[in-house]
């Protein structure tokens, strides 16, 4: 598809590396008086093994705990500046924020770097032994005591062998963060967190010279480390697994995974268009299918879901009342043949090529926090190296074709090679496909 | 030149405080009546829409809760010659954010789009609002969809706990259902009953529009012009608004319910009763009071339940404002185990703010300087500041708002706090509701000091 008008947004930037390898890039936006400050460490749980899950999460919760200088918490002295903070870790990366007004910046800095250099003076035992406990309760809230919260676990665990390290989800196994030691705490620390395996954004109400200078000042003097290997691994399916889990759920849900590439590979962008296309909005195939016209579906979602080694596309689907998973299955495959066959209409890419260029301006209007423009500069720094990423990104969309997208369907979400989930209700096992294996998640 | 070298020993201290305007609320009527206010904003080339009709889930009269909601949900389902299919596909053909929310005083519909593509956007959603089909077949879908809704998130321990304590809060009170309603209500509405709610409800006397984005006042007028100008007023009279003054009887003593859920990882808990308006005069001190007793991360409640006690991942209170009296509430998820101990501790605190352990002046700095430092970084989008003033318009706010939040809670006093905690905190008659595994917990419910726990259904 050519693009027809130039993109409406774009996203300036100025980049330098510290001696140290710290990356720091800037970005200008006056207008309203607020910094954001974003830090990646270039480590999440795809750094962790077998047995050892959930650590790089539990981790994150530590950082919040206080560093040598900054010792009693992170949340009192950003909150009572103004500020808003959070963090978060993924399979690939760990993130942590703060936006604050103008005036805070040194101050967020300062503590930033100060957890950078002097995590471990601050650490005791008892704290990493509170996280521990609250990190089992968010498991505990966010997937145990949650309908189909086991779900993508039983996926990835059955898409990716056994030592991948997207086998495991980040929150890890419950048996695993029980199992964790307070002496792991160190070598974690020294071996991913300092500047040579780091890179921070400041977006806002701040010229560039004083953001380096700042950046200079703060984390200059931090010793660089060992920027740790890239993580590899290998995945592959050979046919098509049919998985069940019984669960606290009223209506069976059918969920269908597939490899897929990773993130920014050719193929990423035609699979994100796909997941519009059969999902995104009542205008989507199946949702108009099996939502609105057939009416054997209670819901429908597809995505896919780009990771940094490899991707997969996740496809679920809810049945209603009196409908079987079977037909649901079938109704689905049907659909996504249909895709792979056909390709989407001119109409479909249309739409989804607006949709694709309305999200990248609404992401982009906030400057910090979990979706603004100091994290998606992060991203295009830390997975491409490359903070200028913002137009090719942009591009990926335009530049699909029907044929690039129709192909992506074929090629990637194939019937016979995929895993099929089945979630019913307890008790309620010959409600799942025929063949499908229980599998025991917790 | 070599930076300054960074000293560790101490905290950097904040720069002066940085000037911030915000941003400028002109108000219009159009000759129809509908209300429309204008607000400049251009750090994106995009423009939100917050059109806001007035009664919500509130105006559900029993026995048809959910009500409102479901008109919410059916405008979309298609105007003119365009279907529920269609509607979405111009929606999304202008990279449209089109979002609907029903809340307890009126129901918000918001659309985001490209500024490009802001007349399309008026114009699409003005079709929708005021000339939506209301076909007899999308009825039954969406009435079918919203039946199974609730059918799954009976298994959600969050959503069952919501509805329970609405309910025993606010009992047969218009505020004591969720927006979704019940089955049995759903199950009698029909689609007559949307159609007089619609006409009813729907006019432009009763619904104010907010439009922000990176266009001039006059020119985000005109878009709501051309789109609603030609909506007319029905000769009948509108209906009254709900009794929003209205308060529910309440228990004179301490009380706490139960909801069995089977082997429930954890507890869901809520603690606390009705309070205030959010039209309140003492709205600032109970800010403050909220923020030093739950409302952030450092506050006593969630230091004490997850830092302190790791019994929870979180712990919050809250204000859940409205138009009427609304409840002030501890929420929080916590292990099994802990249940007893998390509700006493709870209480313990709600109880010693109003007097043994009389707000800090550190708390108070503390307190101030979250909610006033921070304050401008809520102004960012579009969409934040046309949903803030359409919050205005809603609880009947002055245009100055805004630009006197910041005095007003830096003018608060320690004294003010305490006096707000005493008056509108009563820990004598406290509501406890617990959704949990009762062959766990049930025994361990009886010593907390809520009497003995009540044991509920799920009700949906």
């Amino acid at each position: 598809m050519t693009p027809d008008h130039a993109p409406v947004i774009d996203l300036p930037y100025t980049k330098r590396t510290l001696d140290n390898g710290l990356d720091v890039i800037v970005h200008e936006d006056h207008h309203v008086p607020i910094v954001a400050v974003n830090l990646w460490y270039h480590v999440g749980s795809k750094n962790e093994h077998p047995g050892r899950t959930g650590f790089a999460h539990l981790f994150e919760h530590l950082m919040f705990e206080g560093g040598e200088h900054q010792t009693s918490g992170y949340f009192a002295p950003l909150q009572a500046a103004g500020g808003q903070l959070n963090g978060s870790t993924n399979a690939d990366r760990t993130n942590y924020w703060e936006v604050v007004p103008t005036n805070a910046v040194d101050l967020a800095l300062w503590m930033e770097s100060d957890r950078m250099a002097y995590l471990l003076p601050a650490l005791t035992k008892e704290r990493f032994e509170t996280q521990r406990d609250v990190v089992l309760n968010e498991r505990r809230q966010n997937y145990e005591n949650r309908p189909y919260g086991l779900a993508l676990m039983a996926l990835v665990a059955s898409l990716f062998p056994a030592d991948h390290p997207y086998n495991w989800m980040t929150i890890g196994s419950a048996e695993d963060i029980r199992a964790m030691e307070f002496e792991d705490v160190r070598e974690f620390f020294r071996t991913y967190y300092h500047p040579a395996n780091a890179s921070l954004v400041l977006a806002g109400d701040i010229a560039a010279d004083r953001a380096f200078d700042l950046a200079e000042r703060y984390f200059g003097d931090i010793p660089a480390g060992v920027k740790p290997a890239p993580v590899t691994a290998a995945a592959w399916l050979d046919g098509e697994r049919r998985l069940l889990l019984e669960d606290r759920v009223d209506r069976p849900r059918i969920y269908m995974a597939w490899l897929t590439p990773a993130m920014y590979a050719p193929g990423d962008s035609e699979l994100d268009l796909v997941g519009d296309l059969l999902a995104n909005g009542k205008t989507a195939r199946l949702y108009k299918t099996l939502v609105y016209d057939r009416r054997v579906a209670l819901d429908v979602s597809a995505a896919q879901q780009s990771r940094e080694m490899a991707g997969y596309f996740v496809l679920a689907a809810t049945a209603a009342p009196g409908g079987s998973l079977t037909d649901l299955a079938a109704a689905v495959d049907e659909e996504i043949e249909r895709l792979a066959v056909g390709g989407p209409t001119m109409a479909e890419m249309e739409r989804a090529e607006a949709q694709a260029e309305a999200n990248f301006v609404y992401h982009l209007q906030t400057v910090g926090g979990f979706d603004g423009k100091s994290d998606q500069l992060n991203a295009y720094n830390v997975f491409r190296g490359d903070p200028g990423f913002f137009a090719q990104d942009l591009d990926r969309y335009r530049l699909a074709t029907p044929e690039s997208v129709r192909e992506a369907a074929r090629r990637y979400l194939r019937p016979d090679r995929r895993v099929v989930l089945s979630v019913v209700p307890r008790g309620r096992a010959a409600d799942a496909l025929p063949g499908s294996e229980p599998v025991s998640v917790s | 030149m070599a930076p300054v070298p960074v000293d560790r020993s101490a905290a950097p201290a904040l720069g002066p405080v940085p000037a911030f305007t915000f941003p400028g609320i002109e108000r219009h009527v159009l000759p129809n009546g509908l209300r429309v206010r204008t607000v400049e904003h251009t750090s994106a080339p995009v423009v939100s829409m917050v059109m806001h009709v007035e009664g919500g889930s509130g105006a559900d009269l029993a026995p048809q809760e959910g009500l409102a909601s479901l008109v919410a949900d059916m405008v979309d389902e298609g105007t003119g010659p365009l279907n529920a299919i269609d509607v979405s596909d111009a929606l999304a053909r202008i990279g449209g954010d089109y979002d609907v929310d029903t809340g307890p005083d009126a129901i918000g519909f918001t659309l985001t789009t490209l500024a490009r593509f802001a007349d399309r956007g008026a114009e699409l959603l003005a079709g929708l609002l005021t000339r939506p089909s209301l076909r007899e077949s999308d009825f039954a879908r969406i009435r079918q969809l919203r039946i199974d809704r609730l059918r799954q998130i009976k298994d959600i321990a969050s959503a069952v706990a919501e509805r329970a304590f609405l309910r025993l809060l606010y009992g047969q009170h218009p505020y004591g259902h969720a927006p979704l309603g019940n089955e049995g209500a759903l199950r009698a509405i029909t689609l007559d009953d949307v159609t007089a709610f619609h006409a009813d409800r729907f006019r432009p006397s009763q619904a104010t529009i907010v439009l922000a984005g990176g266009i001039r006042h006059a020119e985000l007028l005109a878009v709501a012009e051309r789109a609603f100008g030609g909506w007319t007023e029905p000769a009948q009279q509108p209906p009254v608004r709900p009794p929003a003054s209205s308060i529910p009887a309440e228990p004179t003593r301490r009380r706490i319910a139960l909801v069995h859920r089977e082997a429930a990882a954890q507890s869901e808990l809520r603690i606390g009763h009705l309070a205030a308006s959010r039209r309140t005069p003492d709205y600032a001190p109970l800010l403050m009071m909220n923020a030093i007793l739950g409302g952030q991360f450092t506050s006593r409640v969630n230091m004490k339940l997850r830092e302190e006690k790791a019994y929870t991942y979180g712990a919050r209170t809250s204000f859940d404002w409205k138009r009427g009296v609304a409840p002030f509430a501890l929420s929080t998820s916590v292990h099994t185990a802990s249940t007893a101990a998390a509700i006493a501790d709870a209480t313990a605190e709600i109880e010693s703010i109003r007097g043994s352990r009389p707000v800090t002046e550190g708390e108070m700095a503390h307190a101030k300087a979250a909610l006033t430092r921070g304050y401008p970084a809520g102004f960012e989008t579009a969409a934040q500041v046309a949903r803030a003033v359409s919050q205005l318009a809603l609880y009947d706010l002055p245009d100055t708002y805004f630009s006197d939040f910041v005095p007003t809670v830096s003018a608060v006093t320690a004294e003010e706090v305490m006096r707000v905690a005493a008056h509108y905190l009563d820990p004598g008659r406290l509501t406890a509701l617990v959704v949990g595994d009762a062959q766990v917990v049930a025994e361990s419910l009886h010593d907390v000091g809520f009497g003995d726990p009540l044991e509920l259904p799920v009700q949906m």
